[in-house]
């Protein structure tokens, strides 16, 4: 456990030293939401009908965008060899490094995005099932981000064959991540789709560090 | 953390190793033996194979033949444990810009589940106390190095992997490193080192990597 703690110190520690990462996120996060009221014109009535899609599709790119630094720098800078190398599971030593991330990432992305959704004119019962069922769904994309940011370490354009191989996991948060607001917005109950957020998350707790543990020991050879 | 004591038998072992990396074949037929307070020099030409042999010690990289054992135990049997009984100091110093010197060694010691209390002495031992508190983008590249090694005491494991340790340090800071080793073998620790210079290593086994190169045929 001292080990387990000790690593999501270290990256939380990393990244707030580091400062640049979580901040550009978010940043990126509010400058995309802001581009769609250009994009698409002002009216009320548009924005709000696209409102919960576009602050998920945008979360889910701006999760993205920091996937690519999950285990590259350790890997380069012989660092995840040492951590590898501890008596830890590799596993958990994943786990801390998706905990750290989503702390850095995910969570600053759950707060901002009901201003965000406030920009775009989301109707006032959307605002709790967005925030519900972003706190459900994030943790999830760090997960799976976490394999794909395994998968491609070290290989050339990591960044865009990350975006290739993790953009399609991430469809099912983003289908049930939009219904919870919309059917919220509609009147309807959104239990169940904050079920299937967490069922999903449930089940990349445990497959996901394991699958990017699986991925990164050949890179260490 | 009791220390561990110099009676207790231990044997490191590997028998008919032979390591591949990428297409070729690094070394082959390769047997070593390191028991309790030994010492094991591996020397070779560049690309002979002592990293690959001291990263397979590790279990970072898997035999292609042959097998490592601990205690006549195959290592293969529980790869956890056998990381807990080994460090390996590599190439890289791994150390985070941003971080301070104190922060990298408390964080090496909790990696491996020991108390910060071995950090102190393990920075005196390397003479960086006195720099404990700057992050490490400031050190020079001794230092790093220095601060590479000091994890060796911040958390005891019986197997030092060291690959070319005195890359970079000064003579006075060999000196260290070579008292350090010599208390962790008389504690019953055991090393493998590989290294260009000679070093004055008392009643250490020398492994010429360059005898276990495979035969190369007229291709």
């Amino acid at each position: 456990m001292t080990a387990f703690l000790a690593m999501v110190a270290r990256d939380l520690r990393l990244a707030l030293r580091q400062g640049s990462d979580a901040a550009l996120v978010v940043a990126f996060f509010v400058l995309a939401v802001v581009l769609f009221p250009f994009g698409v014109g002002p009216e009320p009535q548009l924005l709000s009908r696209i409102a919960a899609g576009v602050v998920w599709v945008t979360a889910l790119l701006a999760a993205l965008l920091s996937l690519d630094r999950l285990f590259q720098q350790d890997y380069e800078d012989g660092g995840l060899e040492l951590i590898a190398l501890a008596p830890l599971p590799l596993e958990a030593a994943v786990l801390a490094k998706c905990l750290a991330h989503w702390l850095t990432t995910g969570l600053p992305l759950v707060v901002v995005a009901p201003a965000l959704a406030g920009l775009l004119q989301l109707e006032a019962g959307g605002y709790l099932p967005l925030v519900l069922a972003m706190a459900l769904g994030t943790p999830s994309l760090s997960l799976v981000g976490a394999v794909g940011a395994a998968l491609s370490l070290g290989a050339r354009r990591a960044g865009v064959l990350l975006s290739l191989l993790v953009l399609p996991l991430y469809i099912p948060v983003l289908i049930f991540g939009v219904a919870a607001v919309e059917q919220a917005v509609a009147g309807f109950a959104i239990r169940p789709y904050l079920m299937i957020l967490t069922a999903f998350l449930l089940a990349a707790l445990p497959l996901a560090p394991w699958a990017a543990a699986a991925a990164l020991r050949p890179a260490l050879e | 953390m009791s220390r561990p004591s110099p009676s207790a038998a231990r044997l490191f072992e590997g028998r008919g190793l032979a390591c591949r990396r990428g297409d070729r074949l690094v070394f082959q037929g390769l047997d070593f033996e390191l028991a309790a307070g030994g010492a094991l020099v591996l020397t070779g030409p560049n690309g002979s194979g002592k990293s690959s042999l001291l990263r397979l010690m590790a279990g970072l990289t898997p035999p292609l033949l042959g097998a490592l054992s601990w205690d006549g135990v195959p290592v293969s049997a529980d790869p956890a444990a056998h990381r807990a009984r080994l460090h390996l100091v590599g190439h890289q110093d791994a150390l985070k810009p941003v971080l301070t010197v104190a922060e990298t060694l408390a964080f090496s010691a909790a990696l491996r589940e020991t108390s910060a209390d071995r950090v102190p002495p393990a920075l005196q031992r390397f003479h960086l106390a006195e720099l404990a508190d700057l992050p490490c983008r400031v050190l020079s590249a001794g230092q790093r190095r220095r601060l590479a090694l000091a994890r060796l005491l911040a958390s005891p494991a019986p197997l030092w992997l060291l690959d070319e340790p005195s890359t970079g340090l000064d003579e006075a800071s060999m000196l260290d490193l070579l008292a350090a080793i010599a208390e962790h073998r008389a504690d019953g620790g055991l090393v493998a080192i590989a290294t260009h210079l000679p070093l004055p290593l008392p009643a250490a086994r020398t492994l010429s990597l360059a005898d276990f190169a495979p035969r190369r045929s007229a291709a």
